[in-house]
């Protein structure tokens, strides 16, 4: 079921490919969504979803579509689905649905949704250009939960909304950084990530 | 002198390399040239005959800070008494429940960052910079006294990295690290550097001057009661047991503050050491005042109600809260400012303008002159662009009219 080729495939995205750091897209949701740990992980399997049918829904119809206005197919795609998965959000996490506001409607025009369609499932089969689809979700979705799990711990002294550090810290005279919350945080944690990231990976490394 | 001379040549091949101990030959180095003038100057050719390194700028630097320095310490104690109704208190114990107050911030500043950029250097082979020398000094000096220990030494550790060793370490940074570490500590931990309970300092310094707060006793700084001072004329600023306080004690500094900021007096005299020895670029430092005093005149023309700090007198707005010091060390560093020479008057003016103009009409913000320095820092580079761009344009004009 999966041969070496698939294995790549999903496997990539995790670090050696990953959207965020290697490739450095959808870096504006990164860092809209992630002052708390539970939207950026409902950010993530949100993304994962959306990219994985729609990169099977446009490999099964490759064929057909015309290239003048394969874009604007791309994008009825993707924002049928993205739609769907607002709904639902909606439905059944309507807080965490406001906390995320207008970035899972902006899904849509997510470069990386753009980059898998036009790079990978235009020119492969349905079931690679899914594993690629979940893979790319993952990939995106590890950097929004690490990004997020230093931000809602450093800012706000909580983890998906419970109290992780205890009162004594506090009485000691601990305090919350304010400035994890705000969005610079979130570019300099990206940017922390890309460093460690870097230095694993001598390859990586640009001049 | 001879003496150490002699232990340090007879250190030195340890530390060469080859040497046992070869891994620390920066920290040797580092240390030999700042305990002994380095033996390196130009003897022929062009050169300045001179052995003036960037050792020297920063110690004529420290030289100049060391008034604003002392006063400030002696402030700290001198309202500290105030506050705990001991006004009668002498000069010494003043001084001394100031200097209990603020050494454990000189020292952590100055461990954490040193010891980052030793590791730095260390890693990277390096030379061992000198460049902290200034800012562990000032990142005290521009703090309020009761910022706690190790949120000083969180922001310094975080300026440090961020703001300078990504960057390529001393003379690469974009930003003011002492600024960079007050911005974080600013943002970060906003109950704490702002406020009533920040500027002055009502415990004990190690077990040193006890006592009770008086009950007349309010902490705001001047700034921060003009800031949320409500109906028509001019805000009364008001010493911290509520006595009127006028612009000659604002200049002279016998207000809460942060420890450096409060005495104009002191922060000139810096200056003019900075200016005779040449270390400071007196264009920066008189533009940013051009710039605050316009800035704060057009303000106090249109003056209203709405902007409480708008009806300060220029005079007052140069000498209340931190502009004086932003514009004397501050704006006037060499590496993030603009190096054009006409660039120099646009930097600094701007610097001016925006800390008043931040300051008058931001309520968010009582003081501006950290925000506009880092803002500016950030265009420093497009103005030197802009600058060296329109004289080649100049200069090719006058070539082509010459040439027809």
């Amino acid at each position: 079921m999966l041969s070496k080729k698939n294995k790549e495939v999903f496997f990539n995205p995790f670090s050696k490919n990953n959207p965020v750091i290697v490739q450095v897209l959808g870096i504006c949701s990164v860092l809209a969504v992630t002052a708390k740990l539970e939207p950026a992980l409902v950010m993530g399997i949100s993304v994962t979803a959306v990219l994985a049918f729609a990169n099977v829904i446009i490999s099964l119809i490759r064929n057909t579509i015309p290239t003048n206005i394969r874009i604007i197919v791309q994008l009825v795609v993707v924002a049928a689905l993205v739609i769907i998965v607002d709904q639902v959000l909606k439905a059944y996490n309507y807080e965490v649905s406001k906390a995320l506001s207008v970035f899972i409607g902006l899904i849509i025009t997510n470069c990386i949704l753009m980059g898998r369609l036009e790079a990978f499932a235009l020119s492969n089969g349905p079931w690679d250009s899914f594993l690629d689809g979940v893979g790319n979700g993952i990939g995106y979705a590890l950097i929004l939960i690490i990004v997020g799990f230093f931000r809602e711990l450093l800012g706000s002294g909580t983890l998906l909304g419970f109290q992780v550090i205890p009162q004594a810290l506090y009485d000691l005279g601990y305090q919350n950084n304010g400035l994890m919350i705000l969005p610079p945080m979130a570019l300099i944690t990206v940017a922390c990530i890309i460093w460690v990231h870097r230095s694993r990976n001598k390859d990586l490394q640009e001049n | 002198m001879k003496g150490l001379r002699k232990f340090l040549d007879k250190a030195k091949p340890n530390f060469m390399p080859g040497g046992k101990y070869q891994k620390f030959q920066s920290v040797f180095e580092g240390l030999e040239t700042f305990l002994l003038t380095p033996n390196t100057v130009a003897t022929s050719g062009v050169h300045i005959h001179d052995s003036n390194d960037s050792k020297r700028t920063m110690t004529v630097v420290i030289l100049a800070l060391m008034p604003a320095l002392l006063f400030g310490i002696y402030n700290l104690g001198y309202q500290h008494y105030l506050a705990i109704g001991d006004a009668e208190a002498g000069f010494c114990s003043m001084f001394i429940y100031g200097l209990l107050a603020l050494l454990p911030k000189i020292v952590v500043s100055y461990a954490v960052g040193l010891g980052i950029e030793f590791i730095g250097a260390q890693l990277r082979g390096h030379e061992i910079q000198e460049g902290f020398l200034v800012t562990g000094m000032l990142i005290p000096m521009i703090c309020p006294i009761n910022t706690p220990v190790w949120m000083i030494a969180v922001a310094t550790a975080f300026a440090v990295i961020f703001a300078k060793e990504v960057f390529g370490g001393t003379g690469m940074n974009i930003f003011n690290v002492a600024l960079v570490t007050r911005a974080v500590l600013f943002f970060g931990y906003p109950s704490k550097m702002s406020g009533d309970a920040a500027f002055v300092a009502t415990d004990p310094a190690f077990g040193f001057g006890a006592g009770q707060v008086t009950d007349a006793f309010s902490g705001a700084t001047p700034l921060g009661q003009a800031a949320i001072h409500a109906g028509e004329g001019a805000p009364q600023l008001m010493s911290i047991v509520g006595e009127p306080i006028s612009t000659l004690d604002a200049f002279i500094g016998l207000i809460p503050g942060s420890v450096g900021e409060v005495s104009t007096l002191c922060i000139l005299i810096g200056a003019a050491l900075l200016l005779i020895t040449g270390t400071a670029s007196w264009k920066i430092m008189g533009s940013v005042f051009v710039g605050g005093f316009f800035m704060a005149f057009i303000a106090n023309t249109f003056a209203s109600a709405t902007y409480p700090v708008s009806m300060l007198s220029p005079l007052d707005q140069i000498c209340l809260g931190g502009f004086a010091f932003a514009a004397v060390f501050m704006a006037t560093d060499p590496v993030t400012g603009a190096r054009t020479e006409t660039g120099k008057y646009i930097y600094g003016f701007l610097i001016g303008v925006l800390a008043i103009l931040i300051r008058i009409y931001n309520g968010g913000f009582p003081e501006g002159a950290m925000l506009a320095v880092l803002f500016m820092n950030a265009f420093a580079p497009t103005i030197d662009y802009c600058v060296v761009n329109a004289n080649i344009n100049r200069r090719l004009k006058r070539a082509k009219s010459t040439n027809n």
